[in-house]
């Protein structure tokens, strides 16, 4: 078969991630105070999150693929909280 | 293997082994979430102990080349996306040229990333090479770098062994498009995916914070 197309659902979020990636690039110069790192990473999520649904295919998977793809993040929340407790909690 | 048979004896099926197989990359993607989780919690640390020395050493770094890697890897893991459902689509001549475009653009990246380096070793920005930088920020701008060549190096070595990895599918799909190729494939892309991910926070953390001046 050689008349592949790719499916309009990959070629939509990769226009929509490299939007998103202007997108960051122009907030991070519009002075936002404590928001700019908030909407930095809340950005960055939205990418993984796309990529992670989309390109990595979860969303096509049922919840035994979700508990082992969000293992990670679990153990990963973990790590940054008790982590930087001690740092966030000093006076 | 037992001949007439495209799986191993512990599997029940074919797609009891491609099954197998994705969670076994997903359980391998966690521990590769841990060790960057390593880096992310020092890197948070010491950016709350020295918030102003972040701003500034962010600005020193180029948001130009960091900008383009982060297109140039979004817009790979994309054909790595593409190449996968190509060759489910039995295109395999379209899954190799896919593959090969994605193989090109890592090694753009690796390309910039050196161009990078350099720029940052003439500017005499390398902790424990080189590193020249007057102001009372001096300490917690090293600290900035110290993550940076740490966390983009390791992120490199990812991107070096996805792109041997990716090589290496590409060759075999050239060979074969079985169903046991497709499901190699999606594991090596599941690990590219991962690798962009990485990307996606380094840039949100190294590159953009301090634009804004404040």
């Amino acid at each position: 078969m050689t008349d592949w197309r790719p499916p309009f659902s990959l070629v939509a979020s990769w226009l929509g991630l490299l939007a998103l990636l202007a997108l960051t690039v122009t907030l991070a110069y519009v002075p936002l105070g404590a928001f700019n790192v908030v909407v930095a990473l809340g950005i960055g999520a939205t990418k993984a999150a796309m990529v992670a649904a989309i390109f990595m295919e979860l969303r096509h998977r049922g919840a035994r693929t979700m508990v082992f793809a969000t293992a990670g993040l679990f153990w990963l929340a973990i790590l940054l909280w008790l982590g930087s407790m001690d740092f966030l909690t000093r006076t | 293997m037992l001949k007439g048979r495209a799986f191993a004896p512990q599997f029940a099926s074919s797609r009891h082994r491609d099954e197998t197989a994705e969670l076994g990359m997903w359980v391998f993607i966690a521990t590769e979430v841990l060790l960057f989780g390593g880096l992310l919690l020092g890197y948070f640390v010491y950016r709350h102990a020295n918030p102003l020395a972040f701003a500034e050493a962010s600005r020193h770094t180029d948001i130009v080349i960091g900008a383009a890697n982060t297109a140039i890897l979004l817009t790979s893991s994309f054909l790595v996306a593409c190449a996968v459902d190509a060759l489910r689509a039995n295109a395999r001549s379209a899954s190799v040229a896919l593959l090969a475009g994605a193989i090109v653009l890592g090694a753009s990246f690796l390309g910039l990333k050196g161009i990078e380096y350099a720029d940052e070793y003439r500017e005499h920005l390398i902790p424990g090479i080189d590193f020249v930088f007057d102001g009372a920020l001096a300490n917690g701008v090293q600290l900035f770098f110290v993550f940076y060549f740490v966390s983009t190096a390791i992120h490199g070595v990812h991107m070096l062994i996805g792109i041997g990895v990716l090589a290496t599918l590409a060759l075999l799909v050239h060979k074969s498009g079985s169903t046991r190729r497709r499901a190699a494939l999606h594991s090596a892309a599941l690990y590219w995916h991962f690798v962009d991910v990485v990307w996606i926070f380094l840039f949100a953390l190294i590159y953009l914070p301090g634009r804004s001046g404040g």
